[in-house]
C-alpha cells in the first residue's frame, strides 16, 4: 500500500487535471486551482529541500575530511550566511538596500553569468577539435552552420553585400530558418509532442513509476 | 578610464576574474569561488522560496483563517463561511493539506519513513503530468499539425516552391522518427531525405548556440570594462 | 610546418584568440550595420500597433546566466511599452531571476522619470516578482494574478495595488510579452496560456532556443520574436537606441567568424594527417 496508494493519487489528479481543462464547471476548476496551488507550494517545498540536502551532503565530506573539505566549508558557511541573512532582513529582504541583494548582485549574479561565459572559449575549442566534416550529412550540418553562424551577424551581410541579393549569407540564413530549419523542427516539436502525452499517459496509468523510487 | 570606486562592482569583479582563472587551470581561486557561488545560490533559493512562496502562500493564509488577523495589514478580517469554506483563490484552512504534505518531504533526509515523501511526490507528479499532457496535446501537436496544413501553390513561384519544400521536409522528418518499420524501399528514401532537413536544422542550431554562448562572454567583458574599468 | 601538429595545439591558445577577438572590437569598434529580420519586425509592429494604455503581462523569466541577451531585450521593450503608456504587470518564473528582472525594470522606470515622465508603482507598473510552479503558477493566474501571486517584490499585498483591480486575470490583458531563457520560457507560456486563454503574444529568447520556436512563429501562435543578442541589437535598431546588444555585435561578428575558421581549421589540420593515425 506504500506504493499503490501514491500510484491511485497520481492517477485520481492527473485525470482530474485533464479533465479541468475541457470542463470550465466550477465543480472541476475550483479543486483543479487548489491542486496547482498545492503543486506551487510544494515546488516552493522541494527547493527548500534541495538547499538542506545541499547542506547535509557536504557537511557530512567536511566531517569526513573528504577530497577539497575546506572548500566544502565555504560552501556551507556561504549558504547558511545567506539563509541567515535573508530570513532575518524579513519580509522586505529583496530591496535593494539589504544584504541578501549585495549578495544577489556582487556574488551569485557576476559568478552565474561568467560560469555560462566560460563556454563561449569551449565552443571554440571544441570547433577546432572536435568539428569533423567526414560524411555528406556531416557536411549538410556545417554547411548549415557556417551560414547560419555568418549570416545572422552583421559581418555575414557587409562580407557578401557585394552579390545578387539572393547569395547575401543574411538573405540565405532567412532562408534556411524558414524553410528546412523550420520544417525540421516542426517535426521534432510534434514527434516531441506524442513522446511527452505518451509519458504523462503512462505516468497517470501508473505504468511508469520510477518518481517512486525504490522499496516496497 | 574611470576606475570603479564601488565595493560590490570591485567584489563582482575580483569573482569574474577568479571563474575567469578556470581557462588557464583549476586552482584554488577558482575552486573558491565555486564554493561561494553554490553556497550562496543554495541559500538564495531558501530564502526566495521561503519568503515568496511558503510565506504568501500558505503561511499567511493559515495565520489569517486561524486567527482572524492578516500578518501582512494587521487589520482584522472577517470569512464568512468558517475555516474550511473554499473559492477560487480562497482555500482557508485547506491550506494544511499542502503544508503537511510539504514537510513529509523532509522525511527524504531522515531516511527512515521515506515512503512518506511519496505522497507529496504523487501530488506534484499527478498535477505536472495532467499539465504537460494538454499543453503539449493542444499547444505543439493541434497547432502545429494546423498550421502545416498550408496551399502548396500559392499564385508566386517561389513562395510554392517554399512551401513545398517545407512540406517534403516536415513530412519526411516526421517518418524518419518511425521506427516500427525498416527503412528500407520508399520509407528508405523518405528517412535519408528526412536526415538532410534534420541534420541543416542541426547545423541552424549549432550556429544559433555558438551566438548564445559568445553573447554570454560579450556580457562579462562589458561588465568589466564598462562598469568595472569604467572604459567607454 | 607541418601542419598535423597544430592537432596537438594547447586550446589555451585558442582561448587566448577568441578573447582577444571578443575584447577588440569593443575598444575599436567596427561599426558594421545591423539589418532587422522578419521576426524582430514583427514583434516591434505587434506593440506599435497596440493602442495607448494597453494592458500588458510582462514575463520575464530568465536569471542572470543569461543576461546580456535578456537585459537589452527587456529594456527596449518596456521602453517602447512605456511609450505607449501601456500599463505593464511583470512576473518571474525563474530561481534567482527576479532580482534581475525587478532591477531592469527599475533602471528603465528612473529613465523615465529623469525625463519627467511619471510611472507610479502599483498604478502603472508593477512587479510581482518570483513564484515557483512553473505551469501550474502559468494555469493559476487564470484564475487571478492575485491568487498566484497575493504578494509582490516589494512585499505589498497585490490586492491592494490599483493596477492589480484592472489586470485581474487574461482576459483583461491586451498582450503577454515574455522574454525568457529556457524552462520555463516562451513554450511554456505558448502551451499553458496562448493555447488555452487565446491571449496573444510575443516573445524573447535566448539564440540557443530560438530555431525551436522559428515553428510558433510560423503557425501564429507568436506574433513576433527576438534571437539572441542579435536579435535584441536588431529591436535597439529600430527603437533608435544603441544599448549594449548593439554595442556587442562587433564583438560578437569576429568571434563567429573565428568559430567559423576553428571549424575549417581543424578539418583541414585532420585532413593533412598521415593516413593510419589515430583520429
Amino acid at each position: 500500500m506504500k506504493r499503490e496508494l501514491p500510484l491511485l493519487l497520481t492517477a485520481i489528479i492527473g485525470l482530474f487535471m485533464i479533465l479541468s481543462f475541457f470542463v470550465p464547471n466550477h465543480l472541476v476548476s475550483v479543486p483543479a486551482d487548489f491542486l496547482q496551488q498545492c503543486a506551487v507550494i510544494m515546488v516552493a517545498f522541494g527547493y527548500v529541500l534541495g538547499g538542506a540536502n545541499a547542506l547535509q551532503a557536504n557537511l557530512e565530506s567536511i566531517a569526513r575530511r573528504q577530497q577539497d573539505w575546506p572548500y566544502k566549508i565555504v560552501l556551507v558557511v556561504s549558504l547558511v550566511g545567506t539563509v541567515a541573512i535573508g530570513i532575518a532582513e524579513g519580509r522586505q529582504w529583496q530591496d535593494s538596500d539589504r544584504i541578501s541583494m549585495f549578495l544577489y548582485n556582487q556574488v551569485y549574479s557576476p559568478m552565474q553569468g561568467t560560469m555560462f561565459a566560460l563556454l563561449a572559449f569551449y565552443i571554440a575549442s571544441a570547433a577546432f577539435r572536435a568539428f569533423r566534416i567526414r560524411t555528406v550529412e556531416a557536411g549538410l550540418l556545417a554547411v548549415a552552420a557556417l551560414i547560419v553562424m555568418l549570416g545572422r551577424v552583421p559581418v555575414g551581410d557587409a562580407a557578401t553585400n557585394w552579390l545578387p541579393e539572393p547569395l547575401h549569407l543574411g538573405v540565405m540564413q532567412d532562408w534556411i530558418m524558414n524553410v528546412p530549419q523550420n520544417a525540421a523542427k516542426r517535426a521534432i516539436l510534434i514527434g516531441a509532442a506524442m513522446g511527452v502525452m505518451a509519458t504523462g499517459l503512462r505516468v497517470i496509468l501508473g505504468i511508469e513509476r520510477s518518481y517512486l523510487g525504490g522499496g516496497d | 578610464m574611470n576606475v570603479s570606486h564601488d565595493l560590490g562592482i570591485w567584489v563582482a569583479a575580483l569573482l569574474t576574474l577568479f571563474v575567469f582563472s578556470f581557462l588557464y587551470k583549476d586552482n584554488p581561486l577558482y575552486k573558491f569561488a565555486e564554493h561561494l557561488f553554490v553556497g550562496v545560490s543554495a541559500g538564495y533559493y531558501i530564502v526566495l522560496n521561503f519568503w515568496t512562496v511558503v510565506m504568501p502562500n500558505l503561511i499567511d493564509p493559515l495565520v489569517r483563517t486561524f486567527t482572524g488577523v492578516d500578518p501582512v495589514t494587521h487589520a482584522k478580517v472577517v470569512q464568512v463561511g468558517g475555516p474550511f469554506a473554499g473559492s477560487i483563490g480562497d482555500y482557508r484552512a485547506w491550506f494544511l493539506i499542502p503544508g503537511i504534505l510539504g514537510v513529509l518531504l523532509f522525511v527524504r533526509l531522515i531516511g527512515r519513513g521515506e515512503w512518506l515523501s511519496r505522497w507529496p511526490l504523487a501530488v506534484i507528479i499527478g498535477v505536472y503530468a495532467g499539465l504537460k499532457t494538454t499543453g503539449f496535446a493542444h499547444g505543439d501537436l493541434v497547432a502545429q499539425v494546423q498550421a502545416s496544413l498550408q496551399p502548396l501553390w500559392t499564385g508566386d513561384l517561389w513562395t510554392s516552391f517554399n512551401a513545398i519544400v517545407f512540406t517534403v521536409g516536415l513530412v519526411t522528418s516526421l517518418l524518419f522518427f518511425f521506427y516500427s518499420r525498416e527503412h528500407k524501399g520508399a520509407l528508405g528514401v523518405a528517412a535519408r531525405t528526412g536526415i538532410v532537413f534534420l541534420m541543416v536544422s542541426f547545423g541552424a542550431g549549432y550556429g544559433y548556440t555558438v551566438m548564445s554562448r559568445l553573447s554570454l562572454l560579450i556580457g562579462r567583458f562589458q561588465f568589466l570594462i564598462e562598469d568595472w574599468l569604467g572604459i567607454k | 610546418m607541418n601542419l598535423s601538429a597544430l592537432e596537438k595545439l594547447d586550446r589555451r591558445w585558442l582561448f587566448l584568440l577568441m578573447g582577444l577577438l571578443t575584447l577588440i572590437p569593443m575598444f575599436f569598434p567596427l561599426g558594421l550595420a545591423v539589418k532587422p529580420t522578419a521576426p524582430v519586425i514583427a514583434f516591434h509592429d505587434t506593440i506599435a500597433k497596440l493602442p495607448n494604455g494597453a494592458r500588458i503581462l510582462f514575463a520575464a523569466d530568465f536569471d542572470p546566466g543569461s543576461r546580456p541577451e535578456m537585459v537589452p531585450m527587456m529594456k527596449t521593450a518596456l521602453r517602447q511599452l512605456f511609450d505607449k503608456r501601456c500599463r505593464v504587470v511583470v512576473t518571474c518564473l525563474w530561481q534567482g531571476g527576479s532580482g534581475i528582472v525587478d532591477e531592469t525594470l527599475e533602471a528603465v522606470v528612473a529613465e523615465y522619470r529623469a525625463k519627467g515622465v511619471e510611472l507610479v508603482y502599483g498604478r502603472d507598473y508593477v512587479d510581482l516578482g518570483f513564484k515557483a510552479g512553473n505551469e501550474a503558477v502559468m494555469v493559476l493566474m487564470g484564475a487571478g494574478f492575485v491568487s498566484a501571486f497575493p504578494q509582490d517584490q516589494r512585499a505589498n499585498a497585490t490586492a491592494s495595488l490599483p493596477i492589480m483591480r484592472e489586470i485581474r486575470d487574461y482576459s483583461t490583458v491586451d498582450l503577454l510579452v515574455n522574454i525568457g531563457a529556457g524552462y520555463p520560457g516562451t513554450k511554456e507560456w505558448v502551451q499553458q496560456v496562448n493555447s488555452r486563454f487565446h491571449l496573444p503574444m510575443v516573445a524573447g529568447c535566448t539564440a540557443v532556443s530560438t530555431p525551436e520556436f522559428y515553428p510558433y512563429l510560423q503557425s501564429g501562435q507568436l506574433k513576433g520574436l527576438l534571437g539572441g543578442m542579435a536579435g535584441a541589437a536588431e529591436y535597439e535598431r529600430l527603437r533608435n537606441e544603441k544599448g549594449s546588444a548593439t554595442r556587442g555585435m562587433d564583438a560578437q561578428s569576429l568571434a563567429h567568424v573565428f568559430v567559423a575558421l576553428c571549424i575549417v581549421a581543424g578539418n583541414v589540420v585532420h585532413r593533412a594527417k598521415p593516413k593510419g593515425g589515430r583520429a
